[in-house]
């Protein structure tokens, strides 16, 4: 079974190719790392497979095959953009994620309670629930709308740099709450810069550059020093560790 | 739901208050009691056909301003957004000039709202062409800029050749905004359009619930963009289009109402829009009951008390909303 097959995808934004002959398969239970240099193409390809880019894309996404109202169902997504429009409260915005399962018309069933409350624990947001979240820290609202993605309850969850800009214990939390979705029989794909926390809580690796996917595997099969060097310019520290595995980006190669 | 209530109630009062507003010795009961009772005595008369259709039409058209303001606020996620702003009051404005000027008024009484109705129809055309489908907020608003900018220059140009001081002064008066002297013909003509556009606009409030995220996620979360765009569009022209044909235009209930009620529904915005309809009709309703009370001889235009009160209470708002930033 799979959650999500690209099969030779490519996108063209404006005169430029930004992606190039993407395919690969998600499937339950796995927990993937999207990395890259800026610019190689990781929203694209993540805004290219939810269907979002309608009209500059040839190939075939299964997500962007469905109706809206199903692919919603399907997949939640995160965007880098953490735009919060209105002085919402927490628990409110946490709620929107409900919207793509509320039958039209009606308000907060018992279950989407339930998932929203579960969201807001998952993250760590008890004490913020009531609080308006346009007033909190950047940080704390990255962790509320990756709530509101939880809150959707999809089996499939894409999220853009969803951990940029949090202080390291969130960071770390943040993943473990991902790590812990796939082993429940979820997926997450998810892009990021920090390869460290990669490595150690992802089961799998696409590493883009230029458009192309050049690796897809485990942590240690992308991270290699070959691969660093051509698509990040750097050299990198790589151990497993009896504490699990340790990478650390090293010196930028001239 | 306790605001929903308060609302109502307050609208409620007001509706009554504004049936008793105006010239007549006779008291609140008889009023009210002619107004039941179709006698064809003179105070019937003027309860059933000149009160009346006033007051429901201050009811319709605070309602559309209102629920228009604050569906284009969410829309364009901006509290800055009013119903004006995609140029249908500009264009229906100038339909009404037309009517006046060329003398179409005196022959036909309904030629003037039908033709600012006309106007409103070809601006709403004008615009899908210039927006489009695929169109974003931005060219939304930029297309909107245009067509106001269009018709308050045609507008001007009108008033410049004008040969008939008389018109031009009729025309200006008319610009000002008025519910004096209105009918039930004008109530029969703006009903069917308000009550279209008011269905189209409350069913966005799940879109606009969404889009609180951000368009990609709203998409992302099945919210069909260009269909909303477009159920906004026509939903906001029929009702400001209808307005501001029986009434001229109407300023600042679209921009201030929802930014006044917005703290009270917990920002949500589709929660904002039942309110800002109950909001915007309250609203007008007191402005039409003030105009009568606090000049009854002289014929105080409803558009220019509403800019007098509106003004400052928006000053208020920024300045309320500059501490909260600080």
């Amino acid at each position: 079974m799979s959650l999500l097959t690209l099969r030779d995808l490519d996108v063209t934004l404006g005169n430029r190719r930004v992606l190039n002959g993407i395919s690969l398969t998600v499937r339950p239970g796995e927990c993937i790392g999207l990395i890259g240099p800026n610019g190689a193409g990781k929203t694209t390809l993540m805004r290219a497979a939810l269907g979002l880019l309608a009209g500059t894309c040839t190939g075939s996404s299964t997500l962007a095959a469905l109706s809206p109202a199903r692919r919603a169902r399907a997949a939640a997504w995160m965007p880098q953009a953490r735009e919060i429009a209105w002085p919402v409260t927490v628990e409110t915005l946490v709620a929107l994620g409900r919207i793509p399962h509320l039958p039209r018309g009606t308000t907060l069933r018992p279950q989407d309670q339930s998932a929203v409350d579960d969201a807001i624990a998952r993250m760590g947001l008890d004490p913020l629930r009531n609080r308006i979240a346009t007033r909190l820290s950047g940080g704390e609202q990255a962790r509320v709308l990756i709530a509101r993605t939880l809150a959707q309850e999809t089996p499939l969850l894409l999220a853009d740099e969803p951990i940029a800009g949090l202080d390291p214990a969130h960071q770390i939390a943040t993943m473990q709450v991902f790590a812990g979705l796939a082993r429940s029989g979820h997926a997450v794909l998810v892009s990021l810069h920090d390869l460290g926390l990669a490595a150690r809580h992802c089961t799998r690796l696409l590493m883009l550059h230029d458009g192309k996917l050049v690796a897809d595997g485990p942590p240690g099969d992308v991270l290699t020093p070959q691969n660093m060097a051509q698509v990040f310019g750097i050299s990198a520290f790589y151990r497993d560790t009896d504490a699990g595995p340790v990478f650390q980006p090293m010196e930028v190669l001239k | 739901m306790r605001l929903a209530g308060g609302l109502i109630v307050l609208v409620a009062g007001l509706f009554i208050l504004s049936l008793l507003s105006g010239y007549s010795s006779a008291g609140a009961f008889d009023s009210l009691t002619a107004l039941v009772r179709d006698d064809a005595s003179p105070l019937s008369v003027v309860m059933r056909e000149i009160r009346l259709p006033r007051a429901l039409l201050a009811v319709m058209i605070g309602a559309s301003l209102g629920l228009s303001g604050a569906a284009m606020q969410g829309y364009l996620r901006n509290p800055l957004a009013e119903p004006g702003l995609i140029g249908i009051s500009g264009a229906a404005g100038l339909g009404a000039v037309l009517a006046i000027q060329s003398g179409l008024v005196l022959i036909f009484p309904l030629a003037l709202p039908l033709a600012a109705l006309g106007m409103a129809v070809l601006a709403v055309l004008l615009i899908l062409a210039l927006a489009g489908r695929r169109g974003t907020s931005i060219t939304l608003i930029l297309a909107g800029i245009a067509i106001s900018a269009l018709a308050g220059a045609l507008t001007s140009l009108v008033l410049n050749l004008s040969p008939n001081p008389f018109a031009a002064a009729d025309i200006i008066f008319w610009m000002m905004g008025s519910l004096a002297d209105r009918s039930f013909a004008h109530v029969w003509l703006a009903l069917p359009f308000m009550v279209l556009g008011w269905g189209m606009l409350i069913s966005l409030g799940r879109g606009l619930d969404a889009l609180t995220l951000g368009e990609d996620a709203a998409e992302a979360m099945g919210l069909r963009l260009s269909r909303l765009r477009l159920m906004l569009i026509l939903g906001v022209a029929a009702c400001v289009g209808a307005a501001t044909a029986v009434a001229g235009a109407i300023g600042f209930v679209g921009l201030v109402v929802p930014h006044l009620l917005r703290g009270m529904v917990g920002a949500r915005a589709s929660a904002l829009l039942w309110a800002s309809a109950l909001g915007g009709a309250a609203m007008v309703l007191a402005a039409d009951i003030a105009v009568r009370e606090l000049l009854p001889a002289r014929d105080l235009k409803l558009g220019v008390l509403m800019a007098l009160v509106g003004a400052p209470l928006f000053l208020h708002l920024i300045y309320r909303t500059r501490k909260e930033m600080a």
